[in-house]
């Protein structure tokens, strides 16, 4: 490991009210942003950052200006500060270690007092946790790697529109995961076309289908006819197997007006559920969560775009932070990844993000990159969406590593059947029962899986096929995001 | 007949497999009683997607941790009921969840008509739909006889 600079140093802050406020710049530790004897209240929000300070700059002045930088502070000392209670608008740096294992890397823990955010509002607060600090001159990188978001600011949430339990309920669908596909090929499908994917898939098993995230409007299929024809999937479909389903309607669109429009389209037509991406911003989800919660609707997140600032493992946001706060701006379902697909994704890593969504509870877990415990205070959980590159023949590692509460979407992997969509579909069903039935009786299905795909194919076909198709792809791939802290783990707060 | 891939109503965790043995159906009571579900018998003759409360084969069973004990009770359903739906279903109590954790049919009619959809045209090109079970035209009780 390299030597780490000096950091457990002394917190030097100016004591002297005359001389801190002289005109002037100061550092940003002797301005009150690093306190290594602070201690973070219940009622803090702390952020864990990963920052990467440029040449000959300590680590701790860095660490005291992504605390300054992302609450009050300016370049320079300003008077003004002394017409206000500025200590506690102040956000505080309390500890700084080197990342184990990444020469220049640094975590630094930086408290936020609760009258810093406004109640309900996620693009208040990503305005100061990810707003200026990002850009600062003085770090080469930083990155969000996770929050801690006290009960007192959780609660003034709505969180999720419906949530797991009572999405479950609605859709009358126990003890195993949920089937779904996106239609495929994303663009230049006609409505007429489009539908008729919808209701194979449906038909042949699957729980739900899915529009893409960039289908929404455009000249080969107006976002009216997609919702017709594809209602008229999901209600045939309904009645062909006696069973709850769904296509999630995408309504992401250019204005909030135009969004309110299809949404209520999709409503009058019956829909269970919409759909949006996370391109459309903060503000724009909450308005939606507001109105899914009102006319109970599923709302289901496609976090397209994402990978631009989750990926990097020195810049940007962790996805765990992003699915907490997604959590608390409310949808019900959320892509966070399949660890064996085709997408970015360490499995422990991808199972935080699972975390996140579904505890009541988190505990610290470095080694899923959770660095704090989070009380959920009951807020609604999110079902967590595996979606990219994975098929059937996956089914005993997609269980194994996600559990019951997930939606499991295979499109490709039933469209692309060679026998086709609806043999695709009861491809992933069959697989998907005889694996839950399996797990239940007590076989250890991660390594007793392909052998109980095999056993199943005997009398069911189209999984034979499947399993012929497609059975030995994998994409490995080394991930680009792992958690460094498993090395040495010490408590975080 | 109903015309989906398996010919019959797909609800439940297991439509899709071959009917489980009794000897299967114990098992999977036994890993709900493990993890501190309690089990129920619940029967209809109307399975329509949407109707959520089958009736109770008397209550669920919160208090028995014998998977033996819960077949007793669906052998007694099954005999009063041979050609009903009939569903297992399992109860977390767990705060946070409190719902159903299991449930899958264990019974069904010799024959499943299944259901049929009813388009109402209405303004513009936007339609209404019902869905209709064929044996839901009949009275409670007479349905699915021969």
């Amino acid at each position: 490991m390299a030597t780490a600079p000096e950091i457990v140093g002394n917190s030097n802050p100016i004591m002297d009210k005359k001389k801190r406020y002289s005109a002037g710049v100061l550092k940003y530790r002797q301005m009150g942003y690093w306190d290594a004897d602070y201690v973070p209240k219940e009622t803090d929000t702390i952020c864990l950052f990963r920052i990467t300070p440029q040449e000959g700059v300590d680590p701790i002045e860095a660490a005291a200006a992504v605390a300054g930088e992302s609450s009050t502070a300016t370049w320079t000392v300003v008077w003004t500060d002394r017409l206000t209670a500025c200590d506690s608008y102040r956000a505080k740096a309390f500890k700084v270690e080197p990342v184990p294992g990444i020469p220049g890397q640094y975590f630094a823990w930086v408290a936020y007092d609760l009258i810093l955010f406004e109640e309900g509002s996620i693009a208040n607060m990503t305005a100061s946790l990810i707003g200026n600090v990002f850009s600062f001159k003085p770090l080469k990188a930083a990155r969000l790697e996770d929050i801690r978001i006290p009960v007192a600011y959780l609660k003034t949430f709505k969180g999720p529109p419906t949530g797991i339990v009572v999405e479950r309920e609605r859709l009358d669908k126990f003890g195993r995961p949920l089937l779904g596909a996106t239609t495929k090929p994303k663009l230049g499908l006609s409505g007429r076309n489009y539908g008729r994917v919808v209701y194979e898939g449906l038909k042949g098993g699957l729980d739900f289908m899915k529009d893409d995230e960039n289908i929404n409007s455009q000249p080969f299929m107006h976002w009216r006819d997609r919702f017709l024809y594809v209602m008229d999937a999901v209600n045939k479909a309904s009645a062909a197997t006696g069973e709850v389903k769904g296509s999630y309607l995408n309504i992401t669109a250019a204005t909030m007006e135009d969004m309110y429009e299809r949404a209520e389209f999709a409503k009058e037509l019956g829909s269970i559920i919409v759909m949006v991406d996370l391109v459309i911003g903060w503000t724009a989800i909450q308005s939606m969560a507001n109105w899914c919660r009102k006319h109970d609707m599923l709302m289901h997140m496609h976090r397209a775009g994402h990978g631009t600032y989750t990926r990097q493992k020195n810049h940007g946001v962790s996805f765990r932070v992003i699915a907490k706060w997604l959590r608390l701006a409310g949808c019900d379902h959320l892509h966070t990844g399949t660890a064996v697909g085709k997408l970015e994704g360490d499995p422990l890593t991808v199972q935080g993000y699972y975390n996140v969504c579904r505890d009541s509870y988190t505990k610290q877990d470095l080694p899923r990159g959770l660095f704090f415990d989070q009380d959920w205070a009951d807020l609604k959980k999110v079902m967590p969406v595996a979606s990219g590159g994975i098929h059937a023949g996956q089914m005993h590692q997609l269980l194994d590593l996600f559990g019951d509460d997930v939606i499991l979407q295979f499109g490709g992997g039933t469209i692309g059947h060679p026998a086709g969509i609806q043999a695709g579909a009861v491809a992933n069903r069959v697989a998907l029962e005889c694996m839950v039935k399996a797990r239940n009786e007590g076989k250890d299905i991660a390594n007793e899986g392909p052998e109980i795909l095999k056993k199943a194919a005997q009398f069911c076909t189209p999984l034979k096929q499947a399993l012929d198709t497609w059975g030995d792809i994998t994409f490995n791939y080394t991930s680009t995001d792992t958690s460094d802290y498993a090395v040495t783990p010490t408590a975080s707060n | 007949m109903m015309t989906n891939p398996t010919g019959r109503l797909t609800q439940g965790q297991f439509s899709f497999l071959p009917d489980l043995t009794d000897a299967e159906i114990a098992l999977q009571i036994e890993y709900g009683l493990k993890k501190g579900y309690a089990w129920a018998v619940e029967y209809t003759d109307d399975p329509h997607p949407r109707n959520t409360y089958w009736e109770m084969f008397g209550m669920p069973m919160f208090d028995l941790n014998d998977a033996a004990g819960v077949m007793l009770e669906l052998k007694s359903c099954r005999d009063t009921f041979p050609t009903h739906y009939i569903r297992l279903v399992a109860f977390d109590s767990t705060r946070g969840v409190e719902t159903i954790a299991m449930s899958f049919i264990v019974n069904r009619p010799p024959v499943e008509p299944g259901f049929g959809l009813v388009r109402q045209e209405t303004n513009g090109r936007t339609m209404r739909y019902t869905i209709r079970g064929y044996e839901a035209e009949r009275a409670e009780g007479e349905r699915y006889r021969k």
